[in-house]
């Protein structure tokens, strides 16, 4: 075994193959500790990174080589959990899913905290608001009848809803809307997708309540369809589509769901 | 043995939030539908005033003193400023609603409502009380008709 592991190690120095290639890149990161700043400040840390190296993997060196007291939440690491969504060069993206290659490292990776959200510790936001406005339109399946057996669904019904079943609430949407930004009381963008996800299904019964709690003056008339949701989704929901299908549901008053 | 003070299983999720009466919903609405009509209209409008009498310069007192003798263009004008300027104030009042908070915000809606009502009622006057003989003018069929008139 041992042996094994040795000529791991040794195969670059023998040059059979090329070493991968290193590259020094910068990262400004925008602190703040409650307890000792009175202002949030950038921070320069210079890492040591492969391309195919994520901001996620250089904001780990950074905590484990350089600051500990760098703080941020990830937890799945691969795109699913919906923890690390965060600033990435002006834009909302998941730290997990942003390749060192996918940016240009001649600059430097400028990453802070989404925003319109209250900043709790560097790239740490209260992510409460969020989940209150996700809780308000009522985030589950309403079906009366007794659950013996199947709620069968056709394919075209199932298909109807699909692409907001796919949202893992890491508020990267809700957190790139300007209306969100200056008005936190909006419900925004994530709460009104997973609406859509309950209001498109068949098998829901209560999307008349739920078109009623978005028919709100927070609602989904404060959409200004900037479509920057639709372009932040880590996930490639077409965000300002939902939001779109929500407002002509509220219009007519019901869904418009497939009957078969 | 009833039990009291706990909530039954399935009563209903009371709301946090506050029930308004709200215009949202129609201000939406109205928005659309008078945005498709002001395309009509805007461009019946430039097009009668700028194209089809040649050019610019013939825009003048008396072009328009000819065009609001026929009730039409009257009818067309008052449907132009009604339309168009409460699209634009509830334009300006979502832009308000998104940027201004707390007494500033009153303060905006107030002035923008009290300053669409004056240009309406303002706008609205002109036109259906228009009389050509108000102004000097060399056109000479506005002037026999108005010296006619006295």
């Amino acid at each position: 075994m041992a042996a094994v592991l040795e000529a791991v190690d040794n195969a670059p120095a023998d040059g059979a193959a090329a070493p991968v290639q290193a590259f020094t890149v910068t990262l400004i990161v925008r602190r703040f500790d409650p307890e000792k700043d009175s202002e949030p400040y950038w921070q320069d840390f210079d890492v040591e990174l492969f391309a195919t190296d994520r901001v996620l993997d250089a904001l780990h060196k950074i905590k484990w080589e350089q600051d500990g007291s760098l703080t941020f939440r990830r937890s799945c690491a691969h795109g699913i959990c919906g923890s690390d969504a965060m600033r990435i060069n002006g834009r909302n993206r998941l730290a997990c899913k942003t390749l060192i290659k996918d940016l240009d490292i001649t600059k430097p990776i400028y990453v802070e905290a989404i925003k319109g959200l209250p900043l709790e510790k560097d790239l740490i936001v209260d992510m409460e608001p969020f989940f209150a406005s996700y809780r308000e339109i009522q985030p589950f399946l309403v079906a009366s009848g007794k659950p013996e057996k199947e709620r069968i669904q056709s394919v075209a019904q199932r298909e109807r809803f699909d692409d907001t079943t796919k949202c893992i609430l890491c508020a990267a949407c809700t957190s790139s809307c300007p209306v969100f930004w200056t008005d936190g009381q909006y419900f925004g963008p994530a709460a009104i997708v997973n609406a859509h996800r309950f209001i498109f299904d068949s098998r829901d019964e209560a999307a008349k309540v739920r078109l009623d709690i978005l028919n709100d003056k927070e609602g989904v008339w404060r959409c200004r369809t900037t479509f920057n949701c639709t372009e932040a989704c880590p996930r490639g929901i077409e965000v300002t589509k939902a939001i779109a299908e929500v407002k002509q549901a509220v219009l007519r008053g019901k869904p418009d769901v497939p009957k078969k | 043995m009833t039990a009291t003070g706990i909530e039954a299983p399935r009563t209903p999720h009371v709301s946090h939030r506050r029930k308004r009466i709200n215009l949202e919903k129609w201000g939406w609405i109205y928005m659309r539908l008078s945005g498709v009509l002001l395309v009509v209209l805007i461009f019946g409008h430039l097009f009668y005033n700028l194209i089809f009498p040649g050019n610019v310069s013939a825009l003048d007192w008396a072009f328009v003193a000819g065009k609001l003798a026929n009730p039409v263009w009257i009818v067309w004008d008052v449907l132009l400023l009604w339309l168009a300027l409460i699209h634009g104030a509830n334009g300006m009042r979502t832009l308000v609603n998104d940027y201004a908070h707390g007494r500033f915000r009153t303060v905006l809606l107030w002035s923008l409502g009290i300053s669409t009502v004056v240009l309406l009622v303002l706008g609205t006057l002109v036109l259906t009380t228009f009389d050509p003989c108000l102004a000097p003018t060399e056109n000479a069929d506005l002037i026999a008709a108005c010296t006619a008139q006295e």
